[in-house]
């Protein structure tokens, strides 16, 4: 089980969830992914793609300008 | 109610496999409507989208300040989770660029090259159907909706040129269509399939009211930003102002903001209308030479091109027209060149009637 960034800062919706998916499909089983994002809606399709490809989000939320969500690989 | 039976396939060795279909997902009504009804036959399915960079999802939601308070929801992923089924969003903005810039079969009313657009999107389903071993590409085509690309004559065409061939099934509309791999092979049955047909979306929003869908994307919005009048204007300014069709990620998007200004061919003004983009802008002032007002209250402008220090100056007074000093007789404004080198100069502002109408792009 590792731990990994994402840094999609600066990204338009869908870029956020395309860079979470591709750099999910590189992960194992039980790595955790942090994503980095300041397009406000990332919040919502992010966890939505999570949700719909079978991800866990452990944390989804919003510092300032920053949404910080926090995702488990489970295949 | 009686539940869904899964279609199997015999692979080898008495082993099976369930029948699986991939679904070119948009977000609208018939793409959600075509896979429900093939998900209804025991079909496992899940959904694709293509990013091509132009699609209307999401983005200015993002910029303007007015909207970022409530994002809009992106439309594809809302249907995939509707009907409980993966998502796989592609980014093709690359390949994208030969669709646009030379489509075989031309553009529609505006930039929009939709018959091409859907050639592509089929051929790259195809792609990822072998690559992934699905069996057959579903696509919410109804013959008849739209000008272009969904016409009695244009859909056949669409499904040879792809390669997808018989391996593309339009469920909404199959009863017009000649038989698919799907059919003949038994892994979906034709009555089952509809026979929707022409402009009218009520067929659909009956069927979704059947199916007990509410809150789906307004059916016949437009989804690309190609089949916008004024976007296509700025783009084919773009294209004429450069003498060639390329371009960039970043032209895309500072195409959909921003007041476009061109006051000679070699360079153009973009023109902050307000504080969802001015913040927007500030990330490309490493790339483009920026004014602002200083002395009063203005938008961040943008100038695109190669201009001349007299177009500076203009760039300068037309910036100065925009914000909150056009009576004033000299206003201050700093230039700023895209390695942050800043020059103050003092000016009047443009008058409105040294403004042409046709520098507005």
């Amino acid at each position: 089980m590792a731990n990994y960034e994402l840094d999609a800062t600066g990204l338009l919706c869908p870029m956020p969830v395309i860079k979470t998916q591709d750099r999910a499909q590189e992960l194992n089983a039980g790595d955790t992914l942090v994503v980095y994002c300041t397009d406000p809606g990332a919040i919502n399709d992010v966890t939505a793609w999570c949700r719909i490809n079978g991800h866990k989000v452990l944390e989804a939320r919003q510092v300032e300008e920053r949404i910080i969500i926090k995702l488990e690989v489970m295949h | 109610m009686f539940g869904i039976i899964p279609v199997w396939l015999d692979i080898s060795n008495n082993m099976t496999r369930q029948i699986k279909a991939v679904s070119l997902i948009s977000g609208g009504l018939d793409s959600l409507l075509a896979t429900k009804v093939v998900m209804d036959q025991g079909v496992h399915v899940e959904g694709i989208n293509f990013y091509t960079g132009f699609c209307v999802e999401g983005h200015t939601h993002a910029i303007r300040k007015k909207d970022r308070a409530k994002p809009k929801r992106n439309n594809a992923l809302w249907v995939a989770e509707t009907l409980g089924i993966k998502l796989h969003i592609i980014d093709v903005i690359e390949e994208y660029k030969e669709v646009l810039i030379n489509p075989k079969h031309g553009y529609g009313a505006n930039m929009n090259p939709c018959h091409d657009c859907k050639t592509f999107m089929v051929r790259k389903a195809l792609e990822w159907i072998d690559h992934n071993e699905f069996d057959f590409i579903i696509t919410g085509e109804v013959v008849g909706q739209r000008p272009m690309s969904q016409r009695k004559d244009t859909m056949p065409v669409i499904a040879r040129e792809s390669g997808a061939g018989d391996r593309l099934l339009r469920p909404l509309c199959a009863r017009f269509m000649p038989e698919t791999l799907a059919e003949r092979e038994g892994w979906v049955k034709r009555e089952q399939l509809l026979g929707f047909n022409g402009r009218s979306r009520k067929p659909q929003m009956a069927l979704a009211k059947q199916y007990g869908f509410e809150d789906y994307a307004q059916p016949a919005g437009g989804c690309c930003f190609l089949t916008d009048e004024k976007y296509s204007d700025k783009l084919v300014d773009l294209w004429e102002a450069r003498g060639n069709k390329e371009y960039e990620m970043d032209d895309i998007m500072l195409l959909k903001v921003g007041r476009h200004i061109r006051p000679a061919k070699n360079y153009k003004l973009i023109i902050a209308r307000e504080e969802g983009e001015v913040n927007f802008m500030q990330g490309y002032r490493n790339r483009f030479i920026s004014i602002k007002t200083l002395s009063h209250s203005g938008p961040l402008v943008l100038v695109d091109g190669d201009p001349s220090d007299e177009d500076l100056l203009l760039a300068a007074r037309i910036t100065a027209r925009y914000s909150q000093c056009q009576q004033e007789e000299e206003v201050e404004m700093e230039l700023c060149s895209p390695n942050q080198d800043t020059r103050l100069i003092r000016l009047k502002p443009l008058p409105v009637s040294e403004m042409p109408a046709s520098w507005s792009v």
